[in-house]
């Protein structure tokens, strides 16, 4: 694995100069997972989305690899494409380097709409690497629910109102159905534990198949904190249990950050405004559904690590 | 050269197969079906050093497209209806992206109802979206326009439709002549692609955000360079011509040069009216026809031209504009010959939806009245649904 001193003197995959928010945790992740790719030609693919919005604005650039946007729904087979493509030219004698292939999208365009093209991309075992960078909401057009939304998480789209609070389901376990795949790797990150994250790519990277990386990725105005808690915020997920560390190989579960004392889950909640209606009197029971519902995936997770562990 | 009998699915398999693109992404549907299914023979047999990729939607299928041809691949695709409208939004992208990319495609009506059989309205749906498009009227030219349009697309950087007419082109046997492979290969010549996201010297953005500041000029650029594919076109044509001794016009003329109305068609029905016009001229009659093969671009001019002879004209459309308006060849030719001073008189006939017969009578009854159009100096019926049940 790369130490952070090797990373330091790799090329810079994105530069800065883009437009994303101060505190945005998607252009870190994208920044650390070319890092991590970044002794290796490399070659990118976004949906439309932020990040592709405050990246690409013609008639500038932050990507210092090739990118190729195409739309919002197909980051996958538009990735499918060119590595088909690469196949067939490398063949041919026509491409001499080995390339690699990262596909990006946010949650938006990888648990919702682009669904599909993902989970054609990885049957078809392309060998590429899909990494989601999840803000857990349509964060581009003014933070609309997806199904990446958390529980009661206040959206423009599941406003909490007076008589709704916030979002009425859980969130869709994405990491699950890309594991139901098959895929050669699979893996749920975040950038605070950047050297996990490098590591996840690294492995990702040289696994002989489709694989898959869900980052959790906290966005400033979206879930609403100070720009600075962006890393102190993507901890606290993990901490808390919400966004479990974990990853999957040849048939098995590993879960690479137990938390000795979990943090209870009020702990993430209470620095976002988009949690903030569930602190007002008569709303507990929220909190604690809400709790138990992460417990309850935690011990699902911990259940699938020990019986596939060897 | 040699002599075969393939049905219009068969012969445009055969071509893809003789342009060993690098890469097909490709979904099935009927009446295209057969032509990917074929193709995926030849990919299994090693015929072809193609890249197949068999997509989970027609929507990744032109995904894929796209990014195997910004990767600088040459890169084909074949669908029909419903999947053309799922590809919908990723057409304007492969042609905003100046990607030569070419579909084989069936054209069959869009649902709903649902219906398999043919009609335009698949295509005509998609007349903006900046793709080059032939209309074929049979299974050789069906053949041999994959190959012309693939090297004007890549002459352009406009990507390329070329379609057949549901059941009666796509699974009628004909006989047909076909190429060699090496003539085709040495006709279309290697690719060269403008670009390629596998050159890793010149990392580029592809498809970056365009906003008010630049969108309209890449647009108006757009605009510019399709404007030029009539005259590749025309050179391909004739290059393919002197190869193979078939030469396909944009706009053909069928008996027209004394004929005093004429009908405008396109596809399977314009090959089925020349035997009603020479039916009609053993009758002593002067009547031709002109059968629309390029509509997108429009050969402008050649229309006018060729249009303006007569004293009364009969569009055939085989798709309505929801327009309350007829159909779109019928509002684009009347838009079209709108400044000239000597025009036709210019009658709609919409006919054929959901793959209507259309027969040699049905025909014979438009030239009928085109003729009393022509002789009454007026129009009394501007659009007719032709053959439906309730209409007179």
């Amino acid at each position: 694995m790369a130490t952070l001193k090797e990373l330091s003197k790799r090329k810079e995959g994105l530069v800065g100069g883009h437009r994303a928010c101060a505190g945005c945790a998607a252009s870190a992740t994208i920044r650390q997972v070319l890092l991590a790719a970044g002794d290796k030609p490399t070659v990118a693919g976004i949906a439309t989305g932020c990040m592709e919005v405050v990246t690409t604005i013609f008639p500038y650039t932050a990507w210092n690899v090739n990118l190729v946007h195409n739309a919002f729904e197909n980051s996958a087979s538009t990735v499918s494409g060119v590595e088909a493509a690469y196949k067939v030219l490398k063949r041919k004698g026509k491409i001499k380097d080995d390339i690699q292939f990262i596909a990006f999208g946010g949650d938006g365009g990888t648990y919702d709409i682009g669904l599909q093209a993902l989970s054609g991309a990885i049957e078809r075992r392309h060998k590429m690497l899909y990494v989601c960078y999840d803000n857990e909401a349509y964060m581009n057009t003014g933070y609309q629910r997806s199904s990446a939304t958390p529980y009661c998480a206040h959206t423009t789209t599941s406003p909490a109102g007076t008589k709704i609070p916030g979002k009425a389901q859980w969130r869709k376990d994405l990491t699950e159905i890309v594991i139901a795949h098959d895929p050669a790797y699979a893996a749920q990150a975040t950038p605070g534990y950047y050297m996990d994250l490098i590591r996840k790519v690294e492995k990702a990277l040289a696994a002989d198949g489709p694989s898959f990386i869900n980052v959790l990725s906290p966005c400033v105005p979206g879930w609403g904190y100070p720009s600075d808690q962006t890393v102190n915020i993507s901890k606290l997920a993990v901490e808390t249990l919400f966004w479990p560390l974990y990853e999957w190989q040849d048939d098995s579960y590993k879960i690479n950050m137990k938390p000795r004392e979990p943090k209870p889950l009020v702990d993430f909640l209470k620095l976002q405004a988009r949690f903030r209606h569930l602190f007002k009197s008569g709303n507990e029971h929220l909190v604690e559904e809400f709790q138990a519902e992460v417990n309850r995936r935690w011990e699902a997770l911990l259940r699938k690590e020990q019986a596939t562990s060897a | 050269m040699k002599t075969v009998a393939k049905t219009g699915n068969e012969a445009m398999a055969y071509a893809m197969k003789q342009i060993n693109p690098d890469v097909v992404a490709a979904y099935p549907i009927t009446p295209a079906t057969e032509v990917v299914q074929i193709f995926s023979n030849y990919v299994a047999d090693g015929e072809v050093d193609t890249e197949f990729v068999a997509v989970e939607s027609e929507h990744s299928a032109l995904s894929a497209c796209v990014g195997a041809s910004i990767a600088g691949g040459r890169v084909m695709t074949s669908t029909s209806s419903q999947g053309l409208a799922l590809m919908h939004e990723i057409l304007y992208i492969a042609a905003g992206n100046r990607l030569p990319i070419v579909i084989a495609l069936v054209n069959r009506s869009l649902s709903a109802p649902i219906n398999i059989h043919c009609d335009h309205s698949d295509t005509m749906g998609s007349r903006e979206a900046g793709w080059m498009h032939l209309y074929c009227a049979n299974s050789q030219e069906a053949y041999d326009s994959l190959i012309i349009a693939l090297k004007t697309a890549e002459a352009t950087a406009v990507p390329a439709i070329v379609s057949t007419d549901a059941f009666i082109l796509s699974h009628a046997m004909e006989r047909l002549e076909v190429l060699e492979d090496s003539d085709v290969q040495n006709f279309i010549g290697e690719y060269r692609p403008r670009f390629s996201a596998l050159d890793l010297e010149n990392p580029k953005t592809y498809g970056p955000l365009d906003l008010q500041d630049y969108f309209f000029e890449h647009k108006r650029a757009q605009i510019d360079d399709f404007s030029k594919v009539l005259d590749a076109y025309d050179k391909a044509a004739k290059d393919y011509a002197e190869l193979s001794g078939r030469y396909y016009p944009a706009l053909e003329e069928y008996k027209t040069e004394d004929a005093d109305v004429a009908i405008f068609a396109a596809g399977s029905t314009a090959d089925t009216a020349k035997e009603v016009v020479d039916d009609l001229r053993d009758q002593g009659r002067k009547v031709g026809l002109v059968r629309m093969r390029m509509w997108r671009p429009l050969p402008v001019e050649q229309i006018k031209k060729a249009l303006t002879k007569f004293k009364a004209v009969a569009v055939m459309d085989r798709s309505d504009t929801m327009a309350d308006f007829g159909g779109p060849v019928f509002l684009e030719t009347r838009g079209m010959l709108y400044d000239s001073e000597e025009k036709p008189l210019i009658t709609d006939y919409v006919y054929g939806l959901g793959g209507r017969n259309i027969k040699l009578t049905d025909i014979a009854r438009v030239y009928d009245d085109i003729e009393q159009v022509a002789k009454a100096g007026k129009i009394e019926k501007l659009i007719t649904y032709l053959g439906v049940r309730g209409e007179e």
